[in-house]
């Protein structure tokens, strides 16, 4: 006994070690969220380089997103046929690199990327060492006119942050006073540029650099960078829009770059310009972890139920459903002790609730169950054989499903009309049994096993509906062999049901009465028997 | 309020609890290969007759939907009668005819059958409804036991009958049932039937449970069980023990009736016995289980267990 107990432990054990491993796996290394998130946006950013080569070795060097603000790469492609590729890093910046020893006319490649929020914490803002101030490079008169913006906004303002503040709403005044349309002339296009801005900053002394990023937008071609300020200030990182004095980044900004490092350097080629296009696509955070697991090929995701097509996997979604059912039956028979009518009917009742929610479903249940059973009874008396008795329910199940539907379509009950996701033929065996039951034992066992099912389905509805339990389940089905093993362990368990406490428990008082009254002509002492008994048994063998 | 009681006050008093009972006793003990001898009556009927065991005299066995057409004629001239599913269980679907008024059949409660009514559980009965899983079944009409009147006072209607349950041949415990008007004439304790547990060594009435509570009296009759004796008793006892021989069943619940004129007979045996005994015996099980498992000499003789039993047990 002791030996297949412990064969059996070390089985579940192993189950558990197994389907818990490859779950956390599942978690932590290709970052399937272990709750349900809500859905977020994926996007695909395409750079495309176009230059001019010139027979020369060519060496292409573009700035990759280096993070921030909450993105994540999941993917990147480098399609660019005749290029050695390589990832670098210089200055701090991310680089993607691509060497080819000669090449003539229009050259393209293209760098392809997705990206998507993959954590969800806000993205990190302190910084522990500020950036040196940035080098300025102004000359008279423009240094004094920026001296006298920077005072200006300096007076307007009680720290570094507000004066950052002050000074892009001086610079962007739709009536610009005369110092800053000074420094305004600097700037090739409208406004002041942000190089510009961290110059004006550095001397009122307060780091600060330009980044640029994209603003991510669903099908947008002929995209550009635009320019950020990132401004340091209390060991804090703070954004500003140096065109629209908006501090912050939007939810959809992209940082590519950060600082005065270049986006895109060709050796052996002229012309050369970089373009960006966005594309979104609406998913969930597991789907971006499906998505970059199946780009590395790992086995476990390509040989899964996700390698199935879509529909497929959604109905494998309700079957991974049905062993927590199962469960909660094994559990409620074994542990607690409660009779049903059928052992796994309760699960294909709460497969209905699904459909039709709980109160719905419960109603539809009894009035249904109620029905049947009163024209049962009449057709008892037609002494028809079983089969064609069931089949003859079957109809009579149909017919008041069918009345269900049309009486409360009338008086405007949507919600009946889920009526029809029951199984008619559990509801007819269910009656056929109930019917027997009834005849055989009694209302009272009617009533017991009815509402023992009703209680059995209700609390499979309730786990099964749990939006956790559905995400577990779909999501890390390796975590059926867990449910494999709390079976076995369900299943080799001896000990008393929660009901038996209840069922016994005149045996456990009356062994106290019998000590009291001893001698009892009624009943003799079984108590002292079993202890002083035992010793002697082996000697009085027959 | 509802009353319980802890784990470790059951495990004390040695009471068997269902799952232990289901993967230990019979798990073990009864190997599912011997089951269709019990859980078909007409098999167990067939072998305890060649094995000499007493059982109610077999009229006759209806196999078809034919048989049933001509059921006027096979049950001419029986005036009393038993018609029970070969492979029922629970007691479900067993019909007792007590007489005859006009062309109508008497139940034990004064209800009145028609031949259509039994035709109609006739049908039920070949139809699988009572059976385990459905399954075809055939129906066997036996002799109605004209049961000892010893118990009249004790039961209300019904045929009241011993439940003996032997393990590895020893009877280990045994308990009288007696149909109440609650029971609808049936001695089933699910159904409301009164358990007596008796002591086995002199076939004394011990105290009684109805619907899992300890009572005092017969709930319909009002008779005390105080002075119950079953008579017979050894016989009971030898009847029982016999049994294992017969199904090679471990753990068995012999059901046992009393017939005014043929003393106790065999009505049907149980793989899965009930543990409501335990509860008409104010006595757990497990301690007399034990005993007999560490004890385990299989090469007794019915004697030899009975009166091993006798003396252990009482």
């Amino acid at each position: 006994m002791r030996r297949e107990k412990l064969q059996l432990y070390i089985i579940a054990l192993v189950l558990i070690a197994l389907g818990t491993g490859l779950a956390l796996y599942k978690h932590s290394e290709l970052d399937f969220p272990l709750l349900p998130g809500e859905r977020q946006s994926l996007w695909t950013i395409e750079a495309r380089i176009d230059f001019q080569a010139q027979g020369k070795p060519v060496t292409v060097s573009l700035a990759r997103p280096g993070g921030g603000n909450g993105y994540q790469a999941v993917q990147e492609d480098y399609a660019s046929s005749g290029y050695g590729f390589a990832l670098k890093e210089a200055e701090g910046q991310n680089r993607a690199q691509w060497t080819r020893r000669s090449a003539e006319g229009d050259q393209t490649i293209y760098y392809r990327l997705q990206v998507g929020k993959l954590d969800h914490q806000p993205p990190q803002t302190s910084v522990a060492t500020p950036p040196a101030l940035a080098a300025v490079d102004l000359d008279e008169p423009v240094l004094t006119a920026a001296g006298a913006v920077v005072a200006q906004a300096r007076r307007q303002s009680a720290d570094a942050r507000s004066q950052t503040e002050q000074l892009l709403q001086l610079l962007n005044n739709p009536a610009p006073s005369q110092d800053v349309q000074v420094l305004q002339n600097l700037s090739p296009g409208p406004g002041v540029d942000a190089s510009t801005v961290v110059q004006l900053l550095s001397l009122a002394g307060i780091p600060a650099r330009v980044i640029k990023g994209l603003e991510l937008e669903d099908r947008r071609r002929n995209q550009m960078l635009v320019s950020r300020i990132e401004v340091f200030a209390d060991n804090q990182r703070y954004y500003f829009d140096p065109a629209h004095s908006i501090e912050g980044l939007t939810e959809n900004f992209l940082i590519w770059q950060r600082g005065g490092v270049s986006l895109l350097d060709v050796t052996g080629g002229q012309d050369s310009q970089v373009r960006f296009s966005t594309l979104a696509s609406d998913t969930s955070a597991r789907s971006l972890a499906l998505r970059s697991a199946k780009t590395e090929q790992i086995t476990l995701i390509d040989f899964s139920i996700y390698s199935l097509p879509v529909a497929d996997q959604n109905a494998f979604k309700s079957i991974l459903l049905v062993p927590i059912g199962t469960l909660i039956v094994v559990f409620l028979r074994v542990i607690v002790g409660i009779r049903t009518s059928g052992t796994f009917m309760p699960i294909l009742m709460a497969l209905a609730f699904i459909q039709t929610t709980l109160l719905t479903g419960l109603a539809i249940f009894i009035v249904v169950v109620t029905i049947g059973l009163w024209i049962r009874s009449a057709l008892s008396n037609l002494n028809l054989l079983l089969v064609a008795r069931i089949s003859s329910v079957v109809i009579v199940v149909i017919g008041i499903m069918a009345g269900l539907s049309i009486i409360s379509f009338k008086l405007g009950l949507e919600q009946v009309l889920t009526v029809t996701f029951f199984p008619m033929i559990i509801l007819a065996w269910t009656i056929e049994r109930m019917s027997i039951l009834w005849e055989e034992e009694g209302a009272r066992e009617v009533l017991a096993q009815g509402s023992g099912s009703l209680l059995v389905a209700t609390l499979a509805y309730l786990l099964m509906t749990n939006n956790i339990v559905e995400h577990l389940t779909f999501n890390f089905p390796e975590l059926l062999l867990v449910i494999l093993a709390l079976n076995l362990l369900l299943g080799q368990y001896t000990g008393y049901r929660l009901t038996e406490l209840v069922r016994f428990q005149p045996l456990i008082h009356q062994h106290h009465r019998a000590v009291a009254h001893t001698g009892s002509e009624q009943r003799p002492n079984y108590c002292d028997e079993a202890d002083s008994d035992k010793p002697s048994a082996q000697e009085k063998q027959p | 309020m509802i009353r319980f009681c802890w784990p470790g006050q059951l495990r004390k008093a040695g009471i068997l609890g269902m799952n232990e009972r289901n993967s230990w006793y019979i798990g073990r003990y009864n190997d599912r290969r011997n089951y269709p001898l019990v859980d078909n009556k007409l098999k167990t009927k067939r072998l305890a007759e060649d094995a000499g065991i007493a059982v109610p005299e077999l009229i006759s066995v209806v196999r078809s939907q034919h048989e049933i057409n001509q059921a006027a004629k096979l049950l001419q001239g029986l005036n009393d009668f038993v018609i029970k599913p070969a492979q029922g269980s629970g007691g479900k679907g067993i019909l007792v005819i007590v007489g005859r008024d006009g062309d109508y059949f008497v139940k034990p409660s004064g209800d009145r059958l028609s031949l259509l009514d039994i035709q109609r559980d006739l049908s039920n009965i070949l139809g699988g409804l009572y059976s385990l899983g459905g399954k075809p079944d055939v129906a066997m009409i036996e002799a109605r036991v004209e049961f000892d009147p010893v118990f009249a006072d004790y039961s209300f209607e019904g045929v009241p009958d011993v439940r003996v349950i032997t393990f590895l041949g020893y009877p280990v415990m045994a308990m009288l049932r007696l149909a109440t008007r609650a029971s609808d004439g049936k001695a089933n304790l699910h159904q409301g039937a009164v358990g007596v547990g008796i002591d086995l060594a002199t076939g004394k009435g011990l105290q009684a449970v109805q619907f899992d509570t300890p009572i005092e009296a017969h709930p319909d009759t009002g008779t005390s069980f105080q002075h119950l004796i079953v008579p017979y008793w050894d016989e009971i006892l030898h009847l029982s023990a016999a049994c294992y021989e017969v199904t090679e069943l471990g753990y068995m619940g012999c059901d046992i009736v009393l017939d005014r004129d043929k003393g106790p007979l065999i009505l049907e045996m149980n793989a899965r016995p009930g543990l409501a005994i335990q509860i008409a015996n104010g006595h757990g099980l497990i301690p007399r289980l034990i005993q007999l498992e560490q004890k385990a000499r299989s090469q007794a003789c019915v004697k030899e267990r009975v009166s091993w039993a006798i003396a252990q047990f009482s």
